[in-house]
C-alpha cells in the first residue's frame, strides 16, 4: 500500500477498534476499580487499584448464577431452533422457485414489525396456559421468533453463494439430496451458518423486554440484572454490565476462525 | 460400458418448448458431440440424461435399462461440468475419489483408482492440494479425473473446455481425446464450438431449435450438411450458398455445367471455401473480391457472386487483390444442393 492509503487504512482500523474497545475498557475499569474508579475524574487510564471485590460481591448476589444458567439455556435453545428452522427455510429460498418466495422473504421480516410490548400480554396468558411461563424454554421460543428472520435470510444468501453445480456434481457422483447437502453444501456454508447461530445467541443473550415479562423467578441474566441492579451502587452495575458483555465477546472470539476463514485462505 | 438410447424426449418450460421429441442412439464406447448454438436445447438434453432436469415426455435408456425416473445417483454415470464444479473444501485426492467413496469402495481400491486417474490426467503432484490453489486448466483436469475414477458406463460433458483460454483448450482437447479413447467410455459431449465437436467426436448431432437436424460423422456433417443451417454453422469459414436455377436437369454456372437433383426450379448451391480453384475470369463463375486476408496457411478472400456473400480459401501464394474479379471453378464432387424454399438438402443421387 502507498503512503496515504496506508494512513487511511491504519486510522480506519484504529478508529473502529477504539469505537468498540474504549467503552468496554471503561466498563471494565468501573467494574474492577470499585467505587472510587467509577466516580473519579479525570479517570486513571490504568487500573492502579484493580480488585475483584465488586466482581466477587456481584457474583455472590443471590440468583445471579441461576439467572446466568437460564440465559445460557435460553440463548442456546434460541440458537438451535433458529438454525434448525431458519437454515431449511434459507435453503428453500435459495434453491427452489416457488410461488410466493418473495412474499415470504418480506413476511418473514414482518415478524419484527410487531412490537413485543403489544404481544407481551397475550403471550403471557398463552404461556401460562401452556405451562411455558417462567421457563427458559418459553423465553427461547420468543427469542427464536426474533432471531428467525435473520437466520433464514442470512443462510439463504449463503446457499445462493454456493454454486448449484457443486450440488449437482455430488448428485451425479452418488449422493442423495440429503447426502449432497451434508457433504458438500453444509461444509461450505458452515462459517456462515456459525455466524448466523452466534447472531441468534447474541440476540437472545441481549434481549431484556420479553425475558422480563415472561419470567418471574427463572429470570435470564439481563432481566435479572435489570431488576436487581437498579437498586445497586454504580460499580455493581458496571460489574454486571461487564459480565453481560464478556460471554458475547468470548463466544465470537472462539469461533472467529469460522467467521473469517474462506476456503484456501486460513486465518492468521 | 453401455450404449444410450434417447427415445422421443421432449421438454417444455411453460409455453416454451425446449426439446421437440428428440431421439438419438449412441453405441457403446462411442463419442457423440451435441453441437448447436446457445438455446438449441443441447444442455437441457444432457441434463435430462443425467437426471438433473425433468423431462416432459419420452424415455432415456442406458445400457438397455430405462433410467428415465431414476435419481442421478442411481444412473451410474459421471459428468464434467462447465464450471468444473470441483469441491472446494476437499483436496484433489478426495475430489477424485469422491464417487468411489460414495460407492463405499474399500480404501485400497479407491487409492488405486485415484492414482490411476491422476496419472492419466497428470495431476499427481497436486493430489494433496486444495482446488483454490490450482489454475483453471488444472481444476478441469481434476474434474475429468473425478469422472474417470469411477470408471463410468457413460460420461457426460457439458462444455468442459469453454472456460479455458484458447491455447489451453487446444492442448486439453487433444489430451481429452487420447484419454477417452484409452478408457473406451461412452461419451456425450455438449459444445457450441464446432472445432471441438469436429476434433473429438465419432459422430456429431447438430441441434437447432430443440431438434437434432443432422447426426453423422464429422466429415459428413462438414461436407454434406443436411440443411443450410448446418452448413452455415459448421466449418470456418461457413459454407457458401448461392441461388441457382435448374434447367433440364442441370445448372449452368459461368462455363461449368453441374448435374442438378431436379429437372427445373430454384435451388441453393452450397460449397466450401476450399473446394474451388481460381481460374481466369472469363472461363468460370465471376467472383468479385472485396477483401483479401493473408492468413499464413491460406489466403482468405471475401467477395460476392451476384448478390451472395462468398468466402473462398485460396493457396497462400495466390496473387489476388481487393477489387479484382476472378473466376471460380467448383469441385463438382463436393457441392451440395439445397431446396431454395426449405433450406433442406436435396439428394443428388435421388
Amino acid at each position: 500500500m502507498t503512503g496515504p492509503r496506508r494512513f487511511l487504512f491504519v486510522t480506519g482500523v484504529i478508529t473502529l477498534c477504539a469505537w468498540i474497545l474504549v467503552p468496554i475498557y471503561l466498563i471494565a475499569l468501573g467494574s474492577f476499580g470499585g467505587r472510587p474508579a467509577v466516580f473519579k475524574w479525570p479517570k486513571d487510564w490504568l487500573p492502579w487499584n484493580a480488585s475483584l471485590d465488586a466482581m466477587l460481591l456481584f457474583l455472590r448476589i443471590e440468583g445471579v448464577w441461576n439467572a446466568a444458567i437460564n440465559s445460557v439455556i435460553a440463548a442456546g435453545l434460541t440458537m438451535i431452533f433458529s438454525i434448525l428452522l431458519g437454515a431449511p427455510a434459507g435453503y428453500a429460498l435459495a434453491r427452489f422457485d416457488f410461488r410466493g418466495a418473495n412474499a415470504f422473504r418480506l413476511l418473514v421480516l414482518l415478524t419484527r414489525a410487531f412490537p413485543l410490548a403489544i404481544l407481551a400480554l397475550p403471550l403471557t396468558v398463552i404461556f401460562i396456559k401452556l405451562g411455558l411461563y417462567d421457563t427458559p424454554f418459553g423465553v427461547s421460543l420468543v427469542h427464536t421468533a426474533l432471531a428467525l428472520p435473520f437466520a433464514a435470510l442470512v443462510t439463504a444468501s449463503l446457499f445462493v453463494g454456493i454454486p448449484r453445480e457443486l450440488e449437482e456434481a455430488a448428485w451425479v457422483f452418488g449422493c442423495t439430496r440429503w447426502q449432497a447437502f451434508t457433504k458438500v453444501v453444509l461444509p461450505l456454508a458452515l462459517p456462515g451458518v456459525a455466524a448466523a447461530a452466534i447472531f441468534a445467541f447474541v440476540i437472545s443473550w441481549n434481549e431484556v423486554f420479553a425475558a422480563s415479562v415472561l419470567t418471574v423467578r427463572e429470570r435470564t441474566l439481563t432481566a435479572y440484572l435489570l431488576t436487581v441492579l437498579s437498586e445497586s451502587p454504580l460499580h455493581y452495575r458496571f460489574a454486571g454490565g461487564f459480565i453481560l458483555i464478556v460471554p458475547s465477546v468470548l463466544f465470537i472470539f472462539a469461533v472467529r476462525k469460522y467467521l473469517f476463514a474462506m476456503w484456501g485462505v486460513s486465518s492468521k | 460400458m453401455a450404449g444410450i438410447v434417447i427415445d422421443r424426449i421432449a421438454k417444455s418450460f411453460g409455453a416454451v418448448s425446449a426439446l421437440k421429441e428428440v431421439s438419438l442412439e449412441i453405441a457403446d464406447g462411442e463419442f457423440v458431440a451435441l453441437l448447436g448454438p446457445s438455446g438449441c436445447g443441447k444442455t437441457t438434453l444432457l441434463r435430462i440424461m443425467a437426471g438433473l432436469e425433468t423431462r416432459s415426455s419420452g424415455r432415456v435408456l442406458i445400457g438397455g435399462r430405462d433410467v428415465s425416473d431414476l435419481k442421478p445417483y442411481e444412473r451410474g454415470l459421471a459428468m464434467v461440468f462447465q464450471n468444473y464444479a470441483v469441491f472446494p473444501h476437499m483436496t484433489v485426492y478426495d475430489n477424485v475419489g469422491f464417487g468411489l467413496t460414495m460407492q463405499k469402495k474399500p480404501k485400497d481400491v479407491i487409492d488405486r483408482q485415484v492414482k490411476k486417474a491422476a496419472a492419466l490426467l497428470h495431476i499427481e503432484p497436486y493430489l494433496e492440494r486444495y482446488p483454490a490453489k490450482l489454475s483453471g486448466g488444472q481444476r478441469q483436469r481434476v474434474a475429468v479425473a473425478r469422472a474417470l475414477a469411477v470408471e463410468p458406463a457413460v460420461l457426460l460433458m457439458d462444455e468442459p473446455l469453454s472456460n479455458l483460454d484458447a491455447l489451453l483448450r487446444l492442448e486439453m482437447r487433444a489430451e481429452l481425446k487420447s484419454v477417452l479413447r484409452e478408457a473406451g467410455t461412452t461419451t456425450v459431449y455438449v459444445t457450441h464450438d464446432q472445432t471441438e465437436a469436429m476434433g473429438l467426436a465419432d459422430r456429431i448431432a447438430v441441434m437447432h431449435g430443440g431438434k437434432i437436424v443432422q447426426i453423422a460423422p464429422p466429415t459428413e456433417v462438414y461436407s454434406r450438411p443436411a440443411s443450410m443451417f448446418v452448413g452455415g454453422f459448421v466449418g470456418s469459414p461457413p459454407m457458401n450458398f448461392i441461388p441457382v436455377e435448374a434447367r433440364a436437369g442441370s445448372v449452368a454456372l459461368g462455363g461449368q455445367t453441374l448435374a442438378a437433383p431436379r429437372a427445373s426450379g430454384a435451388l441453393t448451391l452450397g460449397f466450401r471455401g476450399e473446394d474451388v480453384t481460381l481460374a481466369p475470369p472469363g472461363e468460370a463463375m465471376p467472383f468479385t473480391v472485396r477483401v483479401a486476408e493473408p492468413m499464413g496457411s491460406h489466403l482468405l478472400l471475401t467477395g460476392r457472386i451476384g448478390d451472395a456473400v462468398v468466402r473462398v480459401v485460396a493457396p497462400p501464394a495466390s496473387i489476388v487483390k481487393a477489387g479484382e474479379t476472378v473466376g471460380l471453378r467448383l469441385d463438382p464432387d463436393r457441392i451440395v444442393f439445397m431446396d431454395a424454399a426449405t433450406g433442406a438438402a436435396t439428394d443428388l443421387a435421388a
